[in-house]
């Protein structure tokens, strides 16, 4: 089905555009191909589970059920048997997300500066500061996250100078708080801003920059005029790449976190493990897919609004 | 006739260097992960002249799953005693008669006719402990022996109690304090696990692993804890004991078996009769720090050891323990509510 | 390039936050270090200076050769994602959108979107099947998951990069008659050069650290460095997880500091 074209197009027009639409589609072809082998492809499995009934200890009976779907917005109270919504699963959805935005905020805070300060290095200098940034990431995820808890622990590094500088006279409980959780979550999510950023301002023509100032345009209009719609494919690149797969992180929030609270990570791991419930989490998964899905087009619309091809 | 001589010799020194530069066979084992003794399989290797990988797996569940969808690899695994029977039933199991091993009259009597494995067709011990409570005296001198450490916390502990995310033993240990059975459908008895549960949460500092290090290093006042990690803080952090709730705790048992699609049936045979030698056996428990259920291996044990209350239990606290059976899934459904709405 | 600093004096701010940034990030590796020397088998609690963990790291060939894996899949996979993902986000990019467009673009960031738990069990069940009626049950399924969900992280920053490039100089040198291949070779590649750089980069550090896809794809002796300690994670860590990390940051550092030494000699 094409497509109705706004402007008229002559036949030469026309077999050239076909022509690069048909080279995009041979470029985007080998990754694609990874990907249904790899990662959307085998995905159809789940999505089968989704809509057949649990089986005993473990896996999956093949017997049309719709208890799965059910079971993600509705909750049959275990004692009175009275049907209710899915408080639980609502609050544990809502928890993540939140998380999520703040910690897209935080790593958009700190990540920003920190790709403009990389790409106003010289430019042999800029590898290097690119390798400082990923190094610290050359060590696993689990040992990371253990190591923060060292630095914050109540006899880490941060309250041992504190109280010896005299600044506090008992230890500041900062393991297992909600600021803890951010920490960690934004320093495990840092690279995943700074690198887009960096590439799409790495560009820049700091030229620009003098130029404006030249004008006298104040600090905040050179940044918010002249740098950020040039940064703005990195920032749009970098958001999503942190929000989205923070959605499912569970590693992080659990070890700094104490866990007292799930993750819909948590949540969906539950499922598919103690729990015996595979049908439940397969349904979980594939409304998260979709719910991101949907905001991931949404998003990338409303960010190309100015580009009238968008 | 001579050219034949000298081929076959040939043949012969080739076949041999070829066996010197390579094992006879290997064993593929898959287990939980830092639970095997590396200088046990050392001596395997070296007694039987094969070649031992050894690969981790994380959660029982984790290891059903894989084994379950084939492809795999792997000629031997260690489930808990609570999914024995359902490695069994799904068919997964090499029916190895373990007990027809000449080193299994070792296997202490209390270990044979076991619920999961009566007779033991199946499985080997591997080691076996408990879950219980671990408590710094220096912050509560009270009773230890009692799941209300965690569940109705004295004033010292509050917001000083970590509780283990291991959904079964917490279920388990809840159940039986408010004096209920494991696996239990009883709806009555369910709320009032819940509510207990739900009261107790605000109290609780986290729900966590890794206490061996947080309790060593006084991060945390008390925990549900397994014995083996009690007895590593109590060398690091003398004040800690383990206390064996009186309403009840969970014992469990990893066991060796033998998996039905096993490439290396003959090796993995060698290896179950091999730990079941008493010195052998020592070595697992000198490593991971449980007990191993075989006669005689105590004094091979290493000295701290031998009589710690945390791997020896104390005869008055043994009525109290009891084996997790295997929970149906109506029962697991209730309980993963429970344990959702807990940490919602 | 000597009034870049200038610059950056104009806007204060911006070093101040980056130098906090990096102390902030090396604070725990530097605790991860120190730990590392420990002489007790706790990774929490100090009892004194000793190459105890580095001994032990030193006999266990299980950890190396988890470490080594590691590295390898890591490689390879950052490697086949970068390919496929410069391919794609020239396809992308640069013809303006198109219907379909939109599509290819959620499928290829699909890999982001669901837990890792849930392709961990989707692609165990697949290749699971493979396994059994090939036989085969090499590193490849490994490579083969980790380069998947890489694509999306090699992918956006290159995207990023190409997006509003300026067509100028490929157009000349288009209307100069350079093949298409020259005009890609000498101009397009070194343009988004840094885009790829960013995607390789990023790919590399996600696969090193991915443990879930990876404890359910690996099949019997493919322990990676994360799969390793995820098994000892319910019990105690053990540090000579931390010797290993430290000896492999050291490994970074003096490559990294060898390969700038170098190509400042030859520049």
């Amino acid at each position: 089905m094409a497509r109705p074209s706004l402007r008229t197009r002559s036949p030469e027009e026309q077999a050239a555009r076909s022509a690069r639409i048909r080279a995009s589609w041979l470029l985007s072809t080998p990754a694609l191909i990874l990907l249904t082998f790899a990662a959307f492809g085998p995905l159809l499995i789940v999505l089968a589970y989704s809509f057949v009934a649990p089986g005993e200890y473990s896996g999956v009976v093949w017997e049309l059920s719709g208890q799965g779907w059910f079971e993600v917005l509705f909750t049959r109270d275990i004692f009175d048997d009275t049907v209710s919504l899915a408080q639980a699963h609502l609050s544990i959805f809502w928890r993540s997300a939140s998380l999520s935005l703040l910690t897209t905020l935080i790593t958009l805070i700190f990540g920003f500066p920190t790709a403009y300060f990389i790409a106003t290095r010289p430019e042999r200098q800029r590898p290097l500061w690119l390798f400082l940034i990923t190094i610290p990431f050359w060590t696993n995820l689990l040992i990371r996250t253990f190591a923060i808890m060292e630095v914050i622990r109540n006899e880490g590094i941060v309250n041992t100078v504190l109280l010896n500088l005299g600044i506090i006279d008992q230890p500041l409980q900062m393991l297992y708080t909600y600021g803890s959780v951010l920490l960690g979550m934004a320093y495990v999510y840092l690279p995943l801003m700074v690198l887009p950023i960096y590439a799409s301002m790495e560009r820049f023509d700091f030229r620009l920059v003098e130029a404006g100032y030249d004008l006298y345009a104040s600090r905040l209009d050179i940044l918010r005029l002249i740098v950020l719609p040039i940064v703005k494919p990195g920032i749009v690149a970098g958001s999503i790449l942190v929000f989205v797969p923070s959605l499912g992180a569970y590693v992080t929030p659990r070890v700094l976190g104490g866990g007292n609270n799930m993750m819909l990570g948590n949540l969906i791991e539950l499922q598919f493990g103690q729990g015996r419930n595979w049908p439940l989490g397969a349904a979980l998964s594939i409304t998260l897919l979709i719910i991101v899905a949907c905001a991931l087009v949404f998003y990338v619309r409303a960010a190309n609004r100015e580009d009238p091809h968008g | 006739m001579k050219t034949t001589t000298r081929a076959t010799l040939l043949t012969a020194t080739l076949l041999a260097s070829a066996g010197i530069a390579h094992a006879e066979g290997e064993l593929q084992i898959y287990n939980w992960g830092n639970y095997t003794s590396p200088e046990l399989i050392e001596k395997f290797e070296k007694e039987y002249d094969i070649d031992v990988t050894v690969t981790d797996y994380d959660s029982n569940t984790t290891a059903l799953t894989k084994i379950e969808a084939g492809g795999h690899g792997f000629d031997i695994v260690v489930p808990s005693a609570n999914y024995v029977p359902i490695f069994v039933e799904k068919g997964l199991l090499m029916e190895a008669r373990p007990d027809e091993m000449e080193n299994f009259k070792n296997v202490a009597p209390e270990w044979v006719d076991v619920p999961w494995d009566p007779g033991r067709h199946y499985t080997v011990p591997w080691q076996w402990g408990t879950t219980g409570v671990s408590v710094n005296t220096s912050v509560y001198d009270g009773d230890v022996n009692t799941s209300a450490i965690f569940l109705d916390p004295p004033e010292e502990l509050v917001g000083k109690v970590n509780v283990v995310p291991e959904m079964n033993d917490v279920m388990a240990l809840a159940i039986m304090y408010a004096g209920g059975e494991p696996c239990t459908e009883d709806r009555e008895l369910l709320r009032k696990v819940r509510d207990t549960l739900v009261e107790a949460k605000p109290k609780w500092m986290s729900m966590d692993y890794g206490m061996t290090d947080k309790m060593s290093a006084n991060d945390v006042a008390a925990s549900v804890n397994w014995n083996g990690s009690s007895f590593r803080i109590r060398l690091n952090n003398p004040d800690v004991v383990y206390g064996y709730p009186k309403e009840g705790y969970p014992v469990w048992m990893d066991s060796v078996a033998i998996l039905s699609d096993a490439q290396n049936v003959e090796n993995a045979k060698l290896f179950m009769n091999f730990i079941m030698e008493p010195e052998n056996a020592a070595m697992i428990s000198a490593f991971a720090r449980y007990a191993n259920g075989i006669t005689g291996s105590q004094e091979f044990l290493p000295d701290d050891m031998k009589d710690a209350p945390e791997v020896n239990v104390p005869e008055e606290f043994r009525e109290a323990g009891t084996f997790l059976p295997t929970c149906p899934s109506d029962a697991q459904k209730l309980y993963t509510a429970i344990w959702t709405d807990l940490q919602k | 390039m000597a009034d870049r600093t200038f610059e950056v004096r104009r806007l204060p701010g911006m070093a101040a936050i980056a130098i906090t940034c990096f102390v902030i990030l090396y604070a725990p590796i530097v605790t991860l270090v120190v730990y590392s020397f420990n002489a007790g088998s706790s990774v929490a609690l100090w009892e004194g200076l000793s190459l105890r963990w580095y001994a032990v790291a030193w006999d266990n060939v299980a950890v190396q050769e988890a470490a080594i894996r590691s590295l390898v899949v890591a490689a390879s996979a950052a490697a086949i994602a970068t390919v496929l993902a410069t391919l794609a986000a020239l396809g992308t990019t640069r013809t303006g959108p198109f219907p379909g467009r939109m599509t290819i673009y959620t499928l290829i960031n699909q890999p982001l979107m669901v837990p890792e738990i849930v392709t961990a069990v989707a692609l165990l069940i697949f290749f699971a099947m493979i396994k059994v009626a090939t036989g085969y049950t090499g590193l490849a399924y490994l490579i083969a998951a980790h380069a998947a969900f890489c694509v999306p992280f090699a992918y956006l920053p290159i995207r990023a990069r190409l997006e509003g490039m300026d067509l100028s100089l490929e157009r000349a040198a288009a209307d100069l008659y350079a093949t298409p291949f020259a005009t890609f070779r000498h101009i397009t590649l070194p343009l988004m050069a840094p885009g790829i750089v960013a995607g390789a980069m990023l790919a590399f550090v996600i696969s090193l650290d991915d443990v879930v896809i990876t404890e359910f794809v690996k099949s019997a002796g493919q322990d990676t460095l994360p799969t390793y300690m995820l098994g000892q994670l319910r019990r105690a860590i053990s540090p000579e997880v931390n010797a290993i990390s430290t000896a492999l940051l050291a490994l970074t550092v003096l490559l990294l500091t060898a390969f700038f030494f170098l190509n400042r000699k030859r520049n």
